[in-house]
């Protein structure tokens, strides 16, 4: 499978990621290479073969449901690029 | 008095001890030696007071006869661990004024066995590289230079600031992240040994996240009992990682110099690649040879899945980053870029934030999880990853004990010389690791001599889950019989 230049946007703004159209083309024959390279995987026969969930077996454990952790806002907006009385600012989102 | 950075970890931690060496001094000797090394660019960040301060705080407990198994020794940290008040960026713009209000629970760990913090070293952004080159801070420069040349090599990725800082005496040891051979391929471009504990080992708790099925912590080192004694600080059960084993560490060192008679070790005949180089190929046979010489038994074995685990990775790797990362959105922390909506204030921030390589994973991680391709792509990778694993479990079902191979394709290659036309070209040096990391599996690399060039190759072993004291004790065989090899300083 390739992708067109099209499908190039499309998954760009999927994943939020501002793609000038002078670099649409480039971008489109990297994803190529790789989805061209991962194309050997079609020779292999999975039929019944399950997918991998977890490469370790492990049980999932279960913990107390109790809070252990907050009251430390100030610490988790810490690193914000804006914040406000330990609110995120983000532009307006809802007119 | 010689050169204090010149000790191993093991001979350090002897000297502190005994009270014949002081933290203070041995710091500011690996203080020195950062500071006229800069050139390489392993560090991106010196963090001279604090290494001071812990210094000072080790010495006082030492003094007092306590202090823990690390007391006093002075480490690089990967920037992909998250340090509480020190910068950690992941070698990102995005992160780049990212400090950390906590401290990830494998530092934490050898901070409280008395470690040293010296500085936080270069990677490649977000771990995904195999050379060190896609790093905000720029590539960082081998201590390995090939005979009779003067061009700049690569130190290996993506934890290339960790082995260029070890083979250049900048620390004693350094922690490292594996999601595909972050620690064994640049531990074996440098001569420096690197393992990657079974996954569940170390807590992920605190490193940045890159692939999380993939992801885990090590140790890079001068010697292989060096990565076992950090290796024991650095493991455990951790609650806040709910895929940490809840199983006993064993003290790793112990497994070094025991006997390895009577082993079984596995030769993976698919290990034999096209183009791979007669030096490699020589190198692995000598490994066998003195493997064989300890006592080991050789077998044949195949591992048929093994050419389809790189395809596969660079389907899994990128679809689960795709995810992880979809946090850096320029409202929590990190850099933001203004837009004129929200979702312009996204799409602005991470083309401005991520380097070219990262854009280009989260990419075809989107595509592989979109609606539609779930099935072709993700789906089938997960089955070829189930077949990988299957593989070994069936050659360690026979009675092998562990697998010997080459850590990687070729020696070290120059900056700026492999990937820009093709992606694919790079992604081709983990072929021998990649399939590590697909089964869950411990691999450590070993160095193994030199090429014609005088560029350091490395051996990689493979081992059980939860086994890697098979591979200390069999890396310290490969380690006596081999040698220890030291760049020649021209920095």
């Amino acid at each position: 499978m390739s992708v067109d230049q099209a499908t190039v946007r499309r998954i760009a703004h999927l994943a939020r990621i501002a793609v000038p159209e002078s670099e649409v083309a480039k971008l489109q024959g990297e994803l190529n290479a790789i989805l061209g390279f991962v194309e050997q995987l079609n020779e292999v026969d999975v039929a019944g073969v399950e997918p991998m969930t977890s490469v370790v077996p492990m049980t999932m454990k279960m913990r107390q449901d109790v809070v252990t952790d907050g009251g430390i806002a100030a610490r988790v907006t810490a690193n914000a690029p804006a914040a406000d009385d330990s609110y995120f600012l983000v532009p307006k989102v809802v007119e | 008095m010689t050169d204090l950075t010149r000790l191993t970890l093991t001979e350090a931690r002897a000297l502190l001890k005994a009270r014949k060496l002081s933290s203070k001094d041995l710091t500011e000797a690996f203080l020195s030696a950062m500071a006229a090394a800069r050139t390489l660019n392993a560090y991106v960040l010196e963090t001279p007071d604090k290494a001071r301060a812990m210094a000072a705080a080790s010495d006082a407990r030492l003094a007092k006869g306590e202090g823990g198994p690390l007391e006093g020794i002075p480490l690089g940290i990967k920037d992909l661990f998250c340090t509480e008040g020190t910068r950690t960026t992941a070698s990102s713009r995005i992160l780049g004024g990212f400090v950390p209000q906590y401290e990830s629970t494998v530092t934490s760990q050898l901070w409280r066995d008395g470690a040293v913090m010296l500085g936080k070293l270069n990677n490649d952004e977000f771990a995904m590289g195999s050379s060190n080159e896609t790093s905000a801070f720029g590539p960082v420069k081998s201590p390995w230079k090939s005979r009779g040349s003067n061009a700049d090599l690569v130190p290996g990725g993506s934890s290339g600031g960790s082995s260029a800082a070890v083979a250049a005496d900048l620390c004693l040891g350094a922690t490292a992240t594996d999601t595909g051979g972050s620690i064994r391929q640049p531990a074996a471009f440098t001569a420096t040994v690197g393992i990657k504990p079974t996954y569940g080992r170390c807590s992920r708790w605190g490193i940045v996240a890159f692939a999380s099925s993939l992801d885990q912590a090590g140790p890079i080192a001068k010697t292989v009992a060096d990565c076992a004694a950090l290796l024991t600080s650095m493991s455990g059960h951790d609650p806040k990682d709910t895929t940490s084993a809840d199983i006993a560490v064993p003290d790793f060192e112990k497994a070094v110099g025991r006997s390895v008679k009577g082993m079984k070790i596995g030769i993976p005949k698919e290990y034999r690649v096209d183009g791979m180089s007669a030096e490699i190929g020589a190198l692995w046979e000598k490994g066998a040879a003195w493997l064989k010489e300890a006592g080991c038994e050789l077998v044949d074995v195949s591992l048929p899945h093994t050419k389809y685990a790189l395809p596969a990775y660079y389907i899994v790797a990128p679809a689960e980053a795709s995810s992880n990362l979809a946090r850096y959105d320029g409202v929590r922390y990190g850099l933001r870029v203004p837009g004129k909506d929200i979702v312009d204030l996204y799409e602005k921030t991470r083309a401005e934030g991520f380097g070219r390589e990262v854009r280009r994973r989260i990419m075809i991680g989107t595509y592989v999880l979109s609606a539609g391709y779930y099935d072709a792509y993700y789906l089938r990778a997960q089955k070829i990853r189930t077949l990988i694993k299957r593989d070994f479990e069936q050659v360690y079902a026979s009675g092998v004990d562990a697998i010997l191979t080459p850590a990687t394709p070729s020696a070290a290659f120059g900056i700026g010389e492999k990937g820009s036309a093709d992606p694919v070209e790079m992604y081709l040096n983990d072929i021998f690791t990649v399939t590590v990391n697909m089964a869950g599996l411990p691999g450590i690399a070993v160095p193994g001599g030199l090429d014609g060039q005088g560029l350091p190759l490395g051996l990689q072993l493979i081992g059980r889950p939860f086994d890697e004291e098979t591979l200390f004790s069999l890396g310290g065989v490969i380690e006596k019989a081999a040698g220890s090899f030291q760049p020649q300083r021209w920095w």
